[in-house]
Order: C-alpha cells, then structure tokens, then sequence
C-alpha cells in the first residue's frame, strides 16, 4: 500500500502541475490583451502600458508562471482587480457557499439512488424496476439549470414555500440559509440520482450472480445480509469512481444551478468575473476547481485500493 | 415578430405563446433545434476525430507513449465543459463557436479512452496476426482493422455525447456563454424566461420540454443502438 500511494501521490503532483500549465497558457496564449478588455477601445498606448505592468502581464511567460505558482504556494495569492482584495479569500468565503451546495446534492443523490437502484436490481425486470429505470432515464434527459427554474416557478412563485433566489449568510439566518439551498440541491441532485441509480443497479445485478452471493444463500443467510452485507460492498466499487468522476459535473452544474437561483457562490463569482474580466479570478477558481476535481480522483484511486486490495496489488 | 402580442399565452395562433418581444416561441422551440443538432454534430466530431487519433496512438505505441496519452487524457478531465468554456469565454468572448470548441475538447478525453480500451483488444484478436503474416504493414492494420472494429462502440458512446452537447449547450447558452442573441437558443429562452417568470411562466416551459425530449431521444437512441451494435455490452459497459 505505501508504495502504491507514493506512486499515485507522484501522479497527483505532477496532474497538478499540468493543470497549471495548461491554465496559465490557455490564458496566455489566447489572442486578446486583458488591458486593452477592462480599459475599453478609447484607452491611450500609455494607459494601456501603465494597465499591463500593473497586472504584470508585459513579463515573459515563464516569469508570470513562476510569480503565479509562488504567490500561490506561499499563501499570497493574486489579488482580484475588481475587488482588490486576494483571490484566495474570496474562494474560502464563496465556498461557504457552494461546498455545502455540492455537499447537499451528493447526500441527497446518494439518499435516493442506492435504495432505488438496490431495489430495481432485486426486482429485475418487473414493474417496480422498470418504474425506477423510466424515472432515471426521464431524469438524465432534464437539464439541471430548467429543473431548478420549475422548482422556483412550482415552490417560490406558486406555493411560496422557499424563496425564488438568494442566500442570507449563515451568520445572519442559519436556518433560512439552509432552506436556501434545498431547491438548489435538489435540482443539481436528480439527474446525479440517475446516473447513480442506473449505475447502482447495473453494479447489483453482476454482484448478485457472483459464486459467493450463491453460497451464502445456500448457507441460509437471509436476503437482507446477503444484499447489504455482502453484495452491497462489492457494488460500491464502481459507484464510489463514478461519484468521483461526477465531482466535475458537480462543480460544472453548481455554476449554472448558482446563476439560477442567484447563490453567492463560486460559480456566480467566476461569472460574474468573466463579465468584469477580472482574469486572476478566473484563472485562479479555475485551478481552484480543476484541482479540486483532480484530488478527489486521487482520493477515490485510494479508497478503491482500501477496498479491493487486487487494484494496489496489480 | 410582432409588438402587439407580446407575452401572449398558448392558443390556437401561437400553441406555445408568445415571448416578451411578440416571437412565437413555438417557431424559436423549432429553429433551436437546429442549433442544437449543429453543436450535437460539431461537438462530436471535433471529440471523436481527436480523440480515435490519441486512442489509436496509445494502443499501438503502448509503453510510455501510452502512459503519457492517457495521463493527458486525465488532464482533459480535470476540466468540465462549462470550466473549458468558462476559461475560453474569458478572452475570446461568448460565442456558438466558442462553446462548441469547449464541449468538443471535454470529449476528446472520452473517446481516447474507450476507443484505446477497444484497440487494446483487438490487437489481441487473431485476424490481426493473419494480418501481420500477410505482410500488410502495421499503419495499414490500423487503418484496415483496428478502426473498422472499435466503430461500434465509438458510434453509441457518439449519440449519448451528442445528448450531453445538447445539455451542456443549453447550460452555456442559459449562462450567456453559448449562443448569442437574435439567435434561437433552446438554453438562451431559458436565460430570457427566467425574468417573465411570474407573468409568463410558459416561456420557461416549453423550451425545457424541448431539451429534455430531444435528450431523452438521443439517449433511448444511444441504448437502442447499444442493443443492435454490441449486444453483449451492458448499459454502463459491463461485459
């Protein structure tokens, strides 16, 4: 185990590193001077030259990257040209934000899809499955951003049971903040319930013909343990890669859902720093995000190496 | 267009109503689906072309080359479509073309994988050492054999990607990022309908519909194909 997480430690470190090459570069290289975006088409050469070696944008590549990688190891981090403030603060305060968001969503996916997937598996093609598998495939076909403004058209136009947007800070109204952010998660949820559900399923149903789910019914162990003690842990393999791998749909659906409901998260803060081109914000919850999506990948090649020991063996 | 009949409900002259310019949303439901198939079509053949190419290379060369293929492969999926498009967006500027090229990207990672997981075992199968004692060179048993045999599963893993570029377009357009107005854009009318949303709440409907049925469609399209081409493979790949 030790060896094979060094190697999957190396391969972290260095994904990382080429996320923020590739970050860094797509920006650099991309036609378009950022001076010349923010200070508009009127502005003078020497504005213009005054703007680049303030946002420092006149060095070489490799020093721009070196400063980057720096301020961002070290602590400092860029500094937002809208807000003048460093970006990092900004993440760690929208976070408080979109983490319980996505955090919300993954429960309630999860909540959902394994009892329904679980019982679908049992009950292979009879109504209940097939109710089940019309349900998923109806919600992998809506789009989490239209689910949302239904949600807000059925429960905060019509009922008034939440309200249609916003989020009062949860040192202001802890439970008003949290009532803010049912709908959102509920709507990045469901299509995530489907993708779980249908996986959860299709993993149950292989489980279910293994050799040792056979002896242990033939030993007389009842349904319920031969289902969760024993089939279910096996199954969980592919769903926990598949959770991971939905972190980056998550991330990606949490910036739409945000903009739906008007949540001071970090997807409306990227958003709405696109529209100020306010380029080290956007660079920088870019990393933040793809980095994110990266680590969780390493955390899940461990968990999987922690449940099936063949996967650190090979 | 027409001025006078703005924000008109459903009837027998405009069945989906009317959106806050007097547009009969019906015919916008319809032009945006052109949209739709456009960027379904585009998104998929800038992932697939790439991605047969970088998947191709890898189980031929194998070895480092391999390694290092699907390592960029892991890469590309470190960035969702709507983080690509936000990152191109940022300087090139919201555009169809823009957001095209950013879903297209996000597939390319796709494609390599399951086209180098099927290439894998067919370099293993026993017509490719027919091919090989024949003489034929080994480019040539690429081009010959290899692609031939990894189209199917190539081609049912395309019509899911194309429901996904229906999706994530309409996301992109919602956001501004996609389509730009006058345009139709199935997204776009949902990113308008949201401020009728209390006057007009069928504006925010029937363009959902349209996403979720064309979706729905691609995918039942997707597994109806899976069941002719490969019947053997099970919903999520499982042999």
């Amino acid at each position: 185990m030790p060896l094979y997480l060094l190697k999957k430690l190396l391969t972290l470190l260095l994904l990382l590193l080429l996320v923020s090459i590739v970050i860094f570069a797509v920006l650099y290289i991309l036609p378009g001077d950022p001076a010349e975006i923010i200070l508009g088409i009127n502005a003078t050469p020497e504005t213009l030259a005054n703007l680049r070696a303030q946002l420092g944008i006149d060095r070489p590549f490799l020093v721009q990257y070196g400063e980057w990688i720096y301020n961002t190891l070290s602590g400092q981090g860029s500094v937002s040209i809208n807000y003048d403030v460093p970006v990092h603060q900004l993440i760690l305060s929208r976070l408080t934000v979109t983490g319980p968001l996505a955090l919300l969503a993954i429960t309630l996916s999860l909540v959902i899809a394994l009892p329904a997937g679980i019982n679908a598996a049992c009950r292979q093609n009879r109504p209940g499955d097939l109710v089940i598998m019309f349900g998923a495939q109806i919600g992998l076909a809506i789009p989490e951003f239209w689910l949302g403004l239904l949600f807000i058209l059925l429960f905060a136009v019509q009922f008034g049971w939440f309200a249609a947007g916003g989020f009062p800070g949860w040192s202001v109204d802890f439970w008003g903040s949290f009532k803010a952010l049912i709908l959102p998660a509920f709507a990045l949820g469901l299509i995530r319930v489907s993708i779980l559900t249908r996986l959860t399923r299709a993993s149950m149903l292989e489980v279910l013909q293994e050799d040792y789910i056979r002896t242990a019914r033939a030993k007389g162990v009842s349904e319920i343990k031969v289902i969760y003690g024993h089939a279910l842990r096996n199954a969980l393999i592919p769903i926990l890669t598949i959770l991971g791998l939905q972190l980056g749909q998550l991330i990606a659906g949490a910036i739409i859902i945000e903009n739906v409901f008007y949540l001071p998260g970090l997807g409306r803060l990227i958003f709405q720093a696109i529209g100020q081109r306010d380029l080290p914000v956007v660079r920088d919850i870019v990393l933040f995000m793809a980095a994110a999506v990266v680590f969780v990948n390493f955390l899940v090649d461990i968990v999987y190496a922690m449940i099936d020991p063949r996967i650190r063996l090979a | 267009m027409n001025v006078q009949a703005r924000l008109k409900a459903p009837s027998i002259s405009h069945p989906f109503g009317t959106d806050q310019y007097g547009r009969d949303i019906l015919s916008r439901v319809m032009i945006g689906a052109v949209n739709s198939v456009i960027v379904g079509l585009v998104t998929v053949a800038i992932g697939m072309s790439l991605g047969i190419l970088i998947g191709l290379s890898a189980a031929y060369y194998g070895r480092w080359i391999d390694e290092a293929l699907m390592r960029f492969a892991d890469l590309l999926f470190g960035f969702p479509a709507v983080l690509t498009a936000i990152l191109i967006t940022s300087v090139l500027g919201p555009s169809i073309v823009n957001a095209m090229l950013a879903i297209g990207i996000f597939y390319i990672p796709i494609f390599a994988r399951l086209t180098r997981a099927v290439a894998l075992t067919i370099w293993q199968r026993e017509f490719i050492d027919a091919a090989r004692a024949g003489g034929i060179s080994e480019l040539m048993i690429t081009w010959r054999h290899v692609l031939p045999n990894t189209l199917s599963p190539l081609i049912i893993q395309g019509t899911i990607q194309f429901a996904i570029a229906i999706l994530a377009e309409a996301g992109l357009s919602y956001l501004g990022l996609g389509t730009q107005p006058p345009h139709a854009s199935w997204g776009r009318m949902l990113n308008e309908a949201q401020t009728f949303m209390a006057i007009a709440p069928w504006m925010s409907i029937f363009p959902g519909i349209a996403i979720a049925w064309a979706v729905l469609g691609f995918n039942l399209l997707g597994d109806g194909l899976r069941d002719a081409l490969d019947p053997q493979m099970g919903q999520f790949g499982y042999k």
